[in-house]
């Protein structure tokens, strides 16, 4: 099965529960910004916008990086479905080979097996 | 194949595997109920890998497949495709030991193209294949797993028809397929 954590899911639920995240989310989606950005967008304090940036970072939905004395975030590289269709996709197609590959190794065991007979013979 | 023996091999049908197993690597695992040297043979014999790599009914071939199986030796597959231009998978094998284990690299497109490492072990009458695609950083699986990689791309939604496939390849046993 596809292996996925449910801590992971419910960090991601959790992130999303609250307005000003999904409003940082939005945000993001049009451009990258510093945590002091967000603040004053917001109207929040830095202590309460980096609480929120760390809570959807914590989610994987957000990631940030520290460049001299400005944190800059940005969206996440992927929203948690995407991933999870994804490697079920994956699995399919691999799924999907592999059976067919198992027919061409059982032609091969059943030359096998008559090129042992005449060997033999 | 009657349809007994066809229930039969249903169900005797070894499930495929995939985890991603670190920030940067993809597993992929499977049983196969042969030898490693013929697992390994259907993976390096072009004619033979043409058979299973791409599900016949999936509305795309593939118009050829080069494979120059020794370390260092260049493949390259091309797929015909229902839009006006082919689709090319290409890169190296950087390791090639025989029956055990394939190494190569996927060139195509860009950057974060990943490593993929293929082993091959025996099982007693068994192989346990063990498939991993390392991506140069965490980003670059990120980005596949967000876009798609073309690898997965390059198969249409269309694996309903599976079993639609099995059923023709297996009244095609014992035919070789032609070359062209």
């Amino acid at each position: 099965m596809v292996q996925f954590s449910k801590t992971r899911l419910d960090a991601s639920f959790a992130a999303l529960s609250d307005t000003t995240r999904r409003g940082v989310l939005e945000q993001l989606g049009r451009a990258d910004a510093s945590i002091t950005d967000l603040a004053a967008k917001f109207d929040m304090t830095l202590t309460g916008m980096k609480k929120h940036v760390g809570v959807l970072e914590q989610a994987g939905l957000v990631t940030t990086k520290k460049v001299g004395r400005v944190r800059t975030c940005k969206l996440g590289p992927r929203r948690l479905e995407e991933e999870t269709a994804w490697i079920e996709r994956y699995r399919q197609l691999w799924a999907a080979r592999f059976d067919e590959l198992d027919e061409v190794i059982e032609e091969l065991k059943r030359k096998e097996t008559i090129d042992g007979r005449k060997t033999r013979e | 194949m009657d349809a007994r023996q066809e229930s039969e091999r249903d169900r005797m049908k070894n499930r495929t595997e995939v985890e991603r197993k670190s920030e940067r690597e993809l597993v992929v695992t499977r049983t196969f109920n042969g030898p490693a040297r013929l697992v390994f043979e259907a993976w390096t014999k072009p004619e033979l890998f043409m058979r299973w790599w791409v599900p016949k009914s999936a509305g795309i071939s593939l118009r050829s497949c080069e494979m120059d199986i020794r370390t260092g030796g260049k493949y390259r597959l091309v797929f015909e495709t229902k839009g006006p231009n082919p689709m090319e998978f290409f890169g190296r094998y950087i390791e090639v030991t025989p029956h055990s284990r394939l190494v190569w690299t996927n060139d195509e497109g860009h950057e974060g193209g990943a490593v993929t490492t293929v082993t091959f072990e025996d099982k007693g009458g068994q192989t346990l294949l063990v498939m991993r695609d390392l991506y140069p950083s965490k980003e670059a699986l990120d980005d596949a797993l967000a876009s798609g990689s073309s690898n997965v791309d390059a198969m249409p939604e269309t694996f309903d028809q599976l079993d639609e496939v099995l059923v023709t390849l297996d009244q095609g046993a014992g035919q070789q397929p032609s070359k062209t």
